[in-house]
């Protein structure tokens, strides 16, 4: 039986990464909303590693803080320690990475959902969704409440048909022993969905009481101050540290002789796992000549002493687990406190989605998240602001939000998902980016903030700081390029000062600092700027100036991708109807329905002839429509 | 709507080797004007008037031909959009060497069909012609792709996979080092980077080379020798060999069962494909022999279809004969030292007034008339080496020319101090080029390799 419990604007259904970013942009866009979770003790819950950011995902955190998301501010207050990696490479690819204090993580998060005016936090598992002439109108939960909404997001992650394995033991179950959702999942088959299954892992966690960290390397957060969130001004400065130590022969010998206990290898596991998170046991299988693996021993929090294995996903039966870390360096005596395991899922395949992440099958029904096919806190987040933005403008009746592969990682990662789907889970990475070098950690409030704004989601106030900013950059390095040095004695001595060489003919300052041996701060010393500049104005105009001929180089390229993006696929096309495709094109387009032909063109096995038919077939219509 | 400018070869070789190159496109006469030397500037003369003048390498200031141009100005073109048209006179290499410079200009080489597609899209083509522009367009495709195929197959496609997988295990290990910082791969260090890119320079040089010569990339008519077993084919075959010298070809032979030769018969060079390559007994044979007739004719731009003499008409002739409509064809009636058992008169019915001429390859006589034939058949157009043959070879180039520019970048960029991960911007874009030219840029590739070269994860 089942009852009328109320009515809202948009309901999300799971509070994982996805879900919370999800309905906190539903609700401070203005929509009521509802937020219906398995557990109010597992919000945002990270079930793997206790860390976000790292290249890519970093940079996709800022995108989201830009946007007005949740993510970069919840991790700002509550890590254990931060570290901007790759300074030593171009500005393109910096990346700041926090290791997150779990439990306060959640807590923080929980807040949040809880003080969010119009938004309505509920522990319930959700069966089924209520559709009505095909359309999704709200949901059903377990203990037959009925919620009535104008649309729903659905993140539940990793939990569809959820099922743990650790060597011979197999059973039912979401994430960490969670429930799994399996009602939900038959009735997403039957509506018509086509899932797949994939797997992932976990290592065993360790108690910190009994390792040696004596025997490793110690690995502290920066001393500078970080943050993700452009907005926020207060740092933790008690740091907590990881250690390093490596696996060895007697470990690599240990799991050659236990092999055949790996399900892996006795065919247990019908799931497909991502290559980028290999178990150990695969490691070392694939990697045979490799003689060491790292292992960071990370903490889960600052009230625990429960301690993350970084490196030793594993679903190797517990007995070896046990005996695996105790031929690790530093670990002889550790406590295990959770065992490793691997977890298949059920996933949508992504290309029934539109670039809205609204599914073509059922209108009215977002999807953004593990369910997605890809994998990461991050990742789940990106995919849950942007669905519920365009839910919520669903409600409004206005057009959704599309970030294009020259705006942002999380346009790199959706246009990935909906255009080429994919068959393992899906992990940003910087390669996957045509445009890396707009794409910097730096500026992606200089690329997202006004579209934040537009959306609602950046208030008024924070936008009128960031317009400050903006006019500053963009006056100073005018200024620059205006400055010019005259060749005479005095100017040489100090560029010698500076440990540059002597300039043949007058020089504009713009120019001077794109010799790599000088830096705004050089510059200044020749040409101070009329009002004192932040250190993120200065740092802009610096990174603007010096690789302007790059970045040039790629707005290039941007130029020609957005001719194609703009031209639109009307929505008339026929597929079954244009004579000459291909037959695999025609399937493929079919399928994916693309929006633009730039989206066409990146379809696999749609070529240029294909596009040209396309372009003659929509002409024709056009004319004659 | 796209109006980035195109090029491409209009005709085919005519009697005085004149080949016309098309450009089309809102730059097409300022561009042009970057490598023509005449009385006036392009740029400034009146529209449907015709100049003379010269092409110019613009770097060398070398002459590369003697040509009339003709510049047509928008909209009164078949494109509406700005036309030039140049008339080369210098042969095969000029059309190919002035293609290059075009291109080094910043002109795209034209997609299969585009001169029409843009016809059509810019309304100067009837709507109710859209069927057969979509039907010219799939067929010039499908037409490219089986040369790309066939190339695909070849040295060059080798040399330049080599130097791919060379380029992408730089690219996976500097992708690996951004995305996995705290991985204990070794860091590339800009040295490194510098040696590889060398190398593949000077790989790339060597390429460029032997492109340019002409050796590796030049293909030929492709002229399949076709009949029933025993009529002489590969007699034939040999004939036309040994009386010609084989072009020195780097091209390996492609297909198992069926032999490949290069000749140049009269300054034109054909590519041999003999089917006679399998020698066995009774009826079986005949079958498998025409079947592998059959096959060879696909990839034919010409066909040289041999009867006997001294045997009368014979079913399996018929069939192929038959086969024969869809392709520019000369009979050759071998065996005319021994008597004459065939009926002429029944031939012609089936032939009516297509090229045929008798001979004896034992004999050594009418082996110089097949040779005229086949020179006027491809001067008069009849045979049309296909266009794409010598565009993709000038495209190659181009893009090998612009490879080695990028492959230069990096270099620039690191001694200039640029940081490593930005140097690699250009070093992808130079494994995106090498793709093209054999028709593979996948970027997923860079992602599969990242995870096979490197052992990651958590
Ligand atoms: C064992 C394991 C290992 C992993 N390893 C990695 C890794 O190495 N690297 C990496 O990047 N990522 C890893 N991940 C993935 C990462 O945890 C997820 O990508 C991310 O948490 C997904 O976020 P989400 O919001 O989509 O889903 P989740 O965070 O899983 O949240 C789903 C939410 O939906 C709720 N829910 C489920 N069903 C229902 C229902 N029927 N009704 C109501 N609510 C429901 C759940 O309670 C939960 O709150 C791993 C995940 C697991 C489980
Ligand atoms: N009398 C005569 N015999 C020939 C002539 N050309 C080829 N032959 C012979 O015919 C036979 C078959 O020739 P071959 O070239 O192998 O035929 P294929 O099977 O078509 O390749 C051989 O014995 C040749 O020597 C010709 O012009 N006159």
């Amino acid at each position: 039986m089942s009852y009328h419990a109320s009515t809202y604007d948009v309901v999300v259904i799971g509070a994982g990464h996805a879900g919370c970013e999800a309905a906190l942009a539903a609700a401070r866009m203005g929509c009521q909303t509802l937020l219906l979770t398995l557990s109010l003790d597992t919000i945002a819950y990270m079930p793997c590693n206790p860390s976000i950011g790292g290249p890519a995902k970093g940079h996709v955190v800022r995108e989201l803080d830009a946007l007005g998301g949740e993510m970069g501010k919840n991790i700002d207050k509550t890590h254990i320690q931060m570290r901007m990696l790759n300074t030593g490479k171009g500005p393109a690819v910096y990346a700041l990475r926090a290791q997150a204090d779990k439990v306060l993580y959640q807590r923080e998060m929980k807040k949040v959902l809880e003080e969010e005016p119009n938004l309505t936090l509920h522990q319930n598992m959700v069966e089924k969704l209520l559709i009505q002439d095909g359309v999704c109108k709200g949901v059903i939960t377990r203990t037959g409440a009925e919620y009535h909404a104008e649309t729903v997001v659905l993140t539940t992650g990793t939990y569809l048909r959820g099922k743990i394995i650790i060597g011979d033991l197999q059973y039912e179950s979401g994430p960490n022993n969670q429930q799994p959702s399996v009602n939900l999942a038959l009735h997403l088959q039957e509506l018509g969905f086509n899932m797949v299954r994939f797997k992932t892992g976990t290592p065993p966690r360790i108690n910190s009481r009994t390792i040696d960290t004596s025997k490793m390397e110690i690995q502290p957060g920066d001393e500078e101050p970080r943050a993700f969130s452009f907005e926020t001004t207060e740092y933790i400065t008690d740091q907590l540290p990881c250690w390093l130590t490596y696996t060895n022969e007697k470990t690599h010998q240990y799991i050659q002789d236990n092999l055949h206990r790996a399900p892996m290898y006795s065919g247990k596991i019908e799931g497909r796992g991502p290559r980028y998170c290999p178990s150990i046991e695969d490691k070392i299988v694939r990697f045979a000549d490799k003689n060491r693996h790292q292992i960071f021993i990370e903490p889960e929090g600052r009230e625990t002493l429960e301690m993350y294995v970084q490196g030793l996903s594993t679903s190797l039966p517990e007995d070896v687990q046990q005996d695996i870390l105790r031929t690790i360096d530093g670990l002889e005596k550790a406590e295990m406190v959770r065992t490793g395991y691997a977890i298949e899922y059920d996933a949508i395949v992504p290309t029934q989605l539109w670039p809205s992440l609204e599914t073509k099958l059922v209108p009215g029904l977002f999807t953004a998240g593990q369910i997605n096919g890809t994998s990461g806190y991050e990742e789940a987040a990106a995919q849950g602001i942007m669905a519920g933005i365009n839910a919520a403008r669903k409600v409004q009746g206005k057009e959704p939000v599309i970030l294009d592969r020259s705006e942002a990682y999380i346009g790199v990662l959706i246009d990935d998902l909906v255009t080429k789907g994919t068959n393992e889970p899906y992990r940003l990475l910087t390669s996957r980016a045509e445009y890396r070098l707009l794409l910097r950690h730096d500026n992606a409030d200089l690329r997202l903030t006004d579209k934040g704004y537009d959306i609602g989601l950046i208030k008024e106030e924070r936008y009128g700081r960031f317009v400050a900013k903006r006019d500053a950059i963009e006056k100073e390095i005018a200024r620059l390029r205006k400055t010019k040095l005259t060749p005479n004695a005095e100017v040489q001595a100090q560029l010698a000062v500076l440990g540059t060489s002597e300039i043949n003919n007058v020089m504009e300052l713009a120019n001077l600092i794109k010799r790599p041996e000088l830096s705004y701060q050089d510059i200044m010393k020749l040409s101070p700027p009329p009002e004192k500049l932040s250190e993120e104005v200065m740092e802009q105009v610096e990174i603007q100036l010096k690789y302007e001929g790059y970045i040039q180089k790629s707005l290039q390229q941007v130029e020609k991708m957005k001719r194609m993006e703009e031209k639109r696929i009307p929505h008339w096309v026929d597929y079954t109807k244009v004579s000459g495709l291909s037959s695999e094109s025609r399937e493929k387009l079919q399928q994916v329905q693309p929006v633009s032909l730039g989206q066409a063109s990146r379809i696999s096995g749609v070529n240029p002839a294909d596009i040209s038919i396309l372009m003659i077939y929509i002409e024709q219509g056009g004319r004659t429509a | 709507m796209e109006n980035d400018t195109i090029a491409a070869i209009a005709t085919a070789m005519g009697e005085s080797s004149i080949a016309i190159i098309r450009v089309s496109g809102t730059d097409a006469v300022t561009l042009v004007d970057h490598i023509y030397q005449g009385k006036n500037k392009l740029s400034t003369v009146a529209t449907h008037t015709v100049h003379y003048g010269h092409i110019i390498d613009p770097t060398t200031k070398e002459k590369i031909d003697e040509v009339l141009v003709t510049v047509m100005l928008a909209p009164r073109t078949f494109t509406r959009e700005n036309v030039v048209e140049i008339s080369c006179h210098g042969g095969l290499v000029a059309v190919e060497q002035t293609l290059g410079l075009l291109m080094s200009t910043g002109i795209r080489l034209a997609e299969p069909g585009e001169f029409t597609k843009r016809a059509f899209l810019n309304g100067r083509i009837d709507l109710s012609q859209a069927e057969a522009v979509i039907d010219l367009i799939r067929a010039k495709t499908d037409k490219a792709a089986k040369i790309a195929i066939r190339q695909s197959e070849g040295k060059l496609s080798h040399h330049i996979r080599a130097l791919r997988s060379e380029i992408v295990e730089t690219l996976a290990h500097l992708a690996v080092n951004v995305d996995y910082p705290e991985y204990d791969a070794d860091v590339l260090t800009s040295q490194y980077v510098v040696d590889r890119c060398m190398s593949i320079k000077k790989d790339i040089d060597k390429l460029l080379r032997t492109a340019k010569q002409g050796k590796i990339l030049r293909e030929g008519i492709a002229t399949a020798i076709i009949g029933r077993p025993n009529v002489g084919k590969s007699s034939l075959m040999n004939a036309l060999t040994q009386e010609n010298k084989a072009i020195v070809t780097d091209i390996p032979g492609t297909t198992r069962d069926v032999i490949e030769e290069y000749v140049n018969v009269r300054g034109i060079p054909l590519k041999l494909l003999d089917t006679a390559g399998i020698r066995e007994t009774e009826d079986v044979v005949e079958q498998i022999g025409v079947k592998r007739s059959e096959e060879a004719l696909q990839n034919a731009d010409l066909v040289l279809l041999v009867l006997n003499h001294s045997e009368a008409l014979q079913k399996e002739d018929m069939r192929l004969i038959e086969k024969s409509k869809a392709y520019p064809t000369i009979f050759v009636i071998n065996k005319t030292d021994l008597p004459r058992q065939i009926d002429y008169e029944e031939i012609k019915k089936y032939i009516g007034d297509r090229p045929m001429i008798s001979l004896s390859v034992k004999a050594e006589q009418g082996l110089t008339q097949l040779e005229e034939t086949i020179k006027t058949m491809f001067f008069s157009g009849q045979v049309d080496m296909n266009d794409q043959t010598y565009v993709s070879n000038a495209r190659h180039i181009r893009l090998l020319e612009q490879a080695k520019a990028s492959i230069m970048e990096v270099m620039n960029g690191i001694e200039l101090g640029v940081p490593l991960d930005m140097a690699e911007i250009d070093m992808k874009n130079a494994w995106q080029l090498l793709g093209e030219v054999i028709g593979e840029a996948v970027a997923e590739d860079l992602i599969d390799q990242i995870f096979s070269q490197f052992c990651l994860g958590k």
